[in-house]
């Protein structure tokens, strides 16, 4: 079929997709935005996490065909004109990555987070959190980051 | 949030590089890694690219009596299928011993055994291509059991026999083969299940083909030269056809030390004409890597009453699983290992590794020492418990110091902390009461009924780096540049970047030892020479040592060249803030008016002190160049009743003599902590009659982020002289004594035994009786 | 790319359609959030002719309350039902929360999980606690089925190979409820077993469920008509007062004798027979606790 979706505000048209691919393969695949990682087809990882209109989800459980005429954004998105976002800041100042193939499915359940609760306490965090697995820091670093970014969101919020 | 000591700055050179041995520089990958740039080996494409796929044996054991590929190579599509007959060189692989074929020949010996790959135009039809490739198996009895695999009637998983290594130990009494005997004995018989190393990045690679008739890999990988010195064996092709490059690495920590994809990736490009990607999904990657070895220890301590050890005598079986991999080795830290960081006089040890049709086991962090501290702390516990004493005395009384003598007869001859750890671990705050923690997500099953605190301790050791006599160099090479007007270093070396951050270390040590703040580290590719591999805890030390030495020989050249710049031989003294200092800490000249156009480059193969073999009858010998220890206290909340466990707060304590990214480092002891977490309460790979019965993350548990408690870190500093810096490998010692810890604190809680990890919710709620479990 | 194995896919946005297509082609599969179909297709062994997304079909997407009851329909995410059904449907509501993860959650579905009809779905204790109904529909027409009859193996529903689950019935609670899970891990993980109790005074009924304990989720019935007949017996709705040890320790152990647990890789027989007891006893234990407090169920922040 022929697939019509926006990734990152730009427009795409992609012919030639089957029923059975996901939008993770989409996305890899046929776009070449390989930030979203391929780690364990079952949702179960969080590696491939992705805003499909604006919802968190995991990118390998979507039907691609599912995806027609709606709206993606991944980590290639994150960063605006102006920089890195602050989830990205803070990321890497707390060290947060490590082999790093956890991180953009981290970012964006981080990023999704901060958009429905600003001031996130350790339990939100941490169901915030929960579906995506690391595998090299511990989670310690990642914590710190989260709550630097909302620090940080907040902050720049604030500013007139 | 973690308290931490802060870092002192480096003290030597008038001015401090920032980003310096030291300071917790950022990782020079991890801008790219944050914007989702950062090409890992899956994410690897080329113009025209096949995808290749492996069809696996589904039988743990099985003669093959024939194999047809017409249909398959029938399929639109398809490009290649390859068996054993299209392995133009050595059909055998093994980083140690070489007993692995590429693709299977007549015998399958384990569930999920390559024996055929096929090249196609995209991967579902190379996936549905492998399924129409015929391959009739007469199915055999697989030999699943590594105890009954020793008997002399048992089915040989290889021709010669199902003894893989066997390392014996006799220490004191035992090697003048006097009998053992103390006043106070305890046994206990241990069990580790089968861990999985669970690296989020699967395995994968791109291999292309050249116009010299060679082939260029791209590869996720701990150790390029070695896999090289494989894959050249394989294709039959002069070394330098085959070029081995890294790609990026999504974790390792073990389970990229043996050939995965690489021989069967340059097999199908060569064949095809056209680069070939390799992409093994979650489930293939569970077969398609070597596991943490199942381990079933006897252990005996024998003690004076006053709580000294006199003897240990333990027999351990580890299970080998189907091929060899670095079993021998593991074996060996097993042993060397074994009595633990503890005076030991006298000591009858017997390691096994075993042949069998599971899973072939290999190297994960920790490398059998893991599996050792379980054992031997498990057992200090029954002691201290036998003995009436408190369980932190019990080791403090025993503990190993500098001048102590290790299980090989090894005398310490750097700092070895082990009962100021302890203490340090033990002498922290306990964390306050838990409130219960009620209804949120998976954890809904208690409001605090039947919650039960539990305190656990362990401390555990193990040698850094390769030993046995292995010399597991490093290279790099240091240029010293200018460009624009401003000194740059650029470092080379082949050290594999997994994620540890030992990028990040190669810059640092440049930057303090040539004080220029601008520094790029490059992979070398397999025509450099070789960094040995990113395992055992060792490049910081090795690939470190050999940076720092050819970092030492640029300046060195540099120095001279600013002498005769300035007319006044011995008057440079130093390298700081980019420019030459005097002995004073002056500058003399700018870096750059003494380069100009012309960089000082050296490249330097660095060995670490040598290493001896054990003595194979007695298993004695100063077989390790570093050991480095860490110790950790577990609190658990459990619930007694359903035999659910919440770890409440884990501290650690460690030598690392000298943090050289205090950041990292904490990143390396939270990660291994974490690792042994998961290996004490949820991470095993079920195997029945040889078949994985959970192979993927669905059932395969590691530790999400809720699951994860506070963790304490304090860190000490003290150098080792015989070292770079003076610094202590960091990656496994906080992953080897967590498992201990977590089980020791589960105990305190249930009262129960539980001689075996993980622990399952049957075993904790006592239901599993004395196989399992046990009251006591 | 070519791809041999073709898989229609289905995007309508009307029901009709959507039930044409699903008499139209023998083993058409209904999609919702993929959370499962899509682990499924991944693996390759299961080539469904076609797909058919609900997720463009409005009417599927709402819930809504009417006579006592909360419609839900069948694409209606887990993360809204832990969100916005927490007064209505407290039991529900924290067994929605306890599924997979935030991502699975957003895309999970009741309707796929009646679909799928695993026995460790975390939804189906609290629907047969509930006295839930299925509503079905086809082309054939509609019809409504007690929870209690839907389930009939495993993976196995009374749902025809043309029918879609299209909605859900619960009827509001009028008690308190709770749903007890016992897994292994913190989060992200499928239930070793569950159980789920609902109280509704104005029958003197107490509805339970059990989850991965059986090969469907069921229902403890024996459990229920004991308690019922000890709190009628005992005047305990009126009088609210203490439900004494012996009547939740029986309770749990006929819980547990209403399980057939079978050995895998996340529990043994034994141990799920033992924690649905423990569950059962600890459940009814805080509904009744609750119910005396005349307690209703907190929302979750953030949710």
């Amino acid at each position: 079929m022929r697939l019509t979706l926006t990734v990152n505000g730009e427009p795409y048209d992609i012919d030639g997709v089957a029923g059975t691919e996901s939008l993770l393969s989409v996305l890899r695949l046929r776009l070449g935005l390989s930030g979203a990682k391929n780690a364990c087809e079952q949702g179960q990882c969080g590696s491939c996490s992705v805003h499909l209109d604006g919802v968190l989800v995991c990118a390998c459980l979507v039907p691609a065909p599912q995806a027609h005429g709606r709206s993606v954004e991944t980590v290639e998105g994150l960063a605006g004109e102006d920089g890195p976002h602050p989830v990205q800041e803070a990321f890497l100042a707390c060290g947060a990555v490590q082999c790093g193939f956890c991180t953009p499915g981290m970012l964006k359940a981080t990023e999704d987070l901060l958009r429905r609760c600003p001031d996130p306490g350790e339990a939100e965090i941490k169901d915030a959190l929960a579906g995506n697995l690391c595998r090299c820091t511990g989670y310690r670093h990642i914590l710190d980051a989260v709550r630097m970014a909302a620090d940080r969101t907040r902050a720049l919020e604030a500013r007139p | 949030m973690t308290p931490y000591p802060p870092h002192t700055p480096h003290s030597s050179g008038s001015r401090r590089t920032p980003g310096a041995v030291g300071d917790s520089a950022p990782r020079p990958d991890g801008p790219l890694k944050v914007r989702g740039a950062f090409a890992y080996s899956s994410d690897l494409e080329a113009r025209d690219m096949l995808w290749g796929t492996t069809l696996r044996s589904p039988h743990p054991r099985a003669r093959i009596l024939a194999v047809d590929t017409a249909e398959a190579l029938a399929l639109p599509g398809v490009r290649a299928v390859l068996t054993h007959r299209d392995v133009p060189g050595r059909n055998l692989h093994g980083a140690m011993v070489v007993d692995q074929p590429v693709l299977a020949v007549d015998t399958v010996r384990y569930e999920g055994e390559p024996v055929a790959v096929v090249a196609a135009e995209d991967p579902e039809t190379a996936r549905r291509a492998a399924e129409l490739v015929r391959v009739a198996y007469e199915v055999l009895p697989p030999v699943t059991d590594a105890e009954a695999a020793l008997a002399p009637d048992s089915p040989a998983v290889h021709a010669d026999g199902n003894l893989l290594r066997h390392v014996p130990l006799r220490r004191g009494r035992a090697a003048r083969g006097e009998p053992l005997t103390a006043d106070v004995v305890v046994r206990g018989v241990y069990e580790v299940g089968m861990q999985d190393q669970a690296f989020l990045g699967p395995e994968s690679g791109l291999a292309v083909p050249d116009p010299d008739g060679g082939v260029t890999l791209h590869v996720a990988t701990q150790w390029l030269h070695v896999d090289h010195d494989q894959v050249v064996a394989a294709l039959g092709l002069p070394r330098e056809k085959v070029r081995l490059h890294l790609a990026g690495v999504g974790g390792a920590f073990g389970a990229r030390e043996d050939l995965s994809m690489h021989a069967h990736a340059c097999l199908l490009a060569l064949r095809t004409g056209r680069p070939v990607k390799m992409c093994y999904t979650r489930e293939e990657s569970f077969v398609g890597h070597v596991h943490r070895h199942p381990a079933k220890m006897a252990y005996e301590h024998g003690a004076t009453r006053d709580g000294r050890l006199v003897y240990v005598k333990a027999s351990i079986v580890l299970d080998g699983g189907a091929y060899s991999s670095s079993s021998p080795a593991v074996a060996g830290t097993v042993a060397t290992c074994s009595l633990g960081p503890y005076e030991v006089p006298d000591a009858e040890v017997d390691v096994r590794v075993v042949y069998t049709n599971n899973p072939p086991c290999g190297a994960m962090r920790g490398f059998g020492a893991v599996q050792a501290c379980f054992g031997y702390e498990s057992q200090m516990d029954r002691l201290a418990r036998e003995l009436g004493m408190d369980p932190v005395e019990l080791r403090v009384r025993n503990a190993v110091a500098e001048g102590s003598a290790v299980a090989n007869g090894q005398v310490l001859d750097h700092p070895a902390p082990v009962a100021e750890l302890l203490r340090r671990v033990r002498d922290r705050p306990m964390p306050a009461p838990a409130p219960p923690e009620g209804a949120h997500l998976a954890r809904t099953a208690s409001r605090g009924e039947s919650v039960v605190r539990g305190v656990g301790y362990a401390v555990g050791f193990k040698n850094v780096g390769f030993v046995e006599g292995f010399d597991d160099y490093s290279t790099a090479r240091v240029r010293l540049e200018c460009d624009g007007g401003q000194a740059r270093a650029v470092v080379t070396s082949a050290a594999a970047e997994v994620g540890q951050g030992v990028v990040t270390v190669q810059a640092q040590i440049a930057r303090t030892e040539l004080g220029v703040e601008q520094v790029a580290v490059e992979f070398g590719d397999s025509s450099f020479g070789s960094a040995g591999p990113s395992s055992s805890s060792r490049q910081t030390y090795v690939t470190g040592g050999a940076v720092k030495a050819a970092a030492e020989a640029v300046r060195a050249r540099v120095l001279a060249r600013a002498d005769r710049l300035l007319g006044r031989p011995g008057t440079a003294t130093g390298l700081s803030g980019g420019a030459v200092t005097g002995a004073g800490g002056q500058v003399l000249c700018k870096l750059a008016d003494v380069l100009g156009d012309e960089a000082v480059e050296e490249t330097v193969e660095w060995h670490h002190r040598p290493t001896f073999p054990l003595d194979p009858h007695t298993g004695q010998g100063d077989s390790v160049f570093q050991f480095a220890f860490a110790a950790h206290r577990a609190v658990v909340d459990v619930d007694v009743e359903l035999g659910l466990v919440r770890a409440v707060e884990i501290a650690t304590a460690q030598d690392v003599g000298k943090a050289v990214n205090p950041q990292a480092l904490l990143g390396q002891i939270h990660g291994g902590t974490v690792q042994g977490l998961g290996l004490a309460l949820m991470e095993e790979i079920r195997v029945e009659g040889g078949l994985m019965q959970n192979p993927s993350f669905t059932d395969y548990l590691i530790p999400t982020v809720h699951d994860v408690p506070p963790m304490h870190v304090d860190v000490l500093e003290l150098a080792d002289p015989h070292a770079p810096y003076g610094v202590r490998g960091v990656g496994e010692p906080p992953n080897i004594s967590s498992p201990a810890a977590v089980a020791a604190a589960v105990r305190d809680a249930t009262g129960l035994d539980l001689p075996r990890i993980p622990l399952r919710p049957e075993d904790v709620a006592g239901l599993t009786g004395p196989a399992g479990s046990g009251g006591r | 790319m070519s791809r041999p194995a073709a898989m229609d896919f289905l995007l309508p946005d009307r029901l009709d359609e959507a039930l044409h297509a699903m008499a139209a082609r023998e083993g058409t599969v209904p999609v919702a959030g993929g959370t499962d179909v899509m682990v499924r297709l991944a693996r390759g062994r299961e080539r469904p002719p076609a797909a058919v997304d609900l997720t463009r079909i409005p009417g599927l997407a709402r819930w809504e309350r009417s006579a006592g009851r909360v419609r839900i329909g069948a694409t209606v995410p887990y993360t809204r039902i832990a969100g916005e059904l927490a007064g209505p449907l407290p039991g529900l509501a924290v067994a929605a929360r306890t599924v997979g993860s935030r991502q699975i959650r957003n895309r999970g579905t009741v309707g796929g999980a009646l679909g799928t009809a695993s026995a460790g779905g975390d939804v189906h204790p609290v629907l047969l606690a509930c006295d839930a109904e299925v509503e079905l529909v086809s082309a054939r027409g509609t019809r409504r089925v007690p929870v209690r009859e839907f389930y009939t193996g495993p993976g196995r529903t009374v749902r025809a190979p043309d029918e879609l689950v299209r909605a859900v019935l619960v009827p509001e609670a009028e008690g308190p409820q709770s749903y007890a899970k016992a897994g292994r891990r913190g989060a992200l993980v499928v239930a070793t077993c569950s159980f789920a109790v609902a109280l509704r005074p104005s029958r003197g009924r107490v509805g339970t469920g059990i989850g991965a304990a059986a090969d469907r989720p069921l229902p403890a019935c024996e459990a229920e008509r004991f308690v019922a007949g000890e709190l009628a017996e005992r005047r305990l709705w009126r009088s609210r007062g203490p439900l004494p040890d012996s009547v939740l320790t029986r309770f749990g152990e006929l819980a547990a004798a209403a399980a057939s647990p079978a050995d895998d890789v996340r529990g043994s027989s034994a141990y799920r027979r033992h924690a649905v007891a423990v569950l059962a006893r600890r459940a009814l234990g805080w509904v009744w606790d609750d119910y005396r407090a005349d307690r209703t169920a907190k929302e979750a922040a953030c949710a």
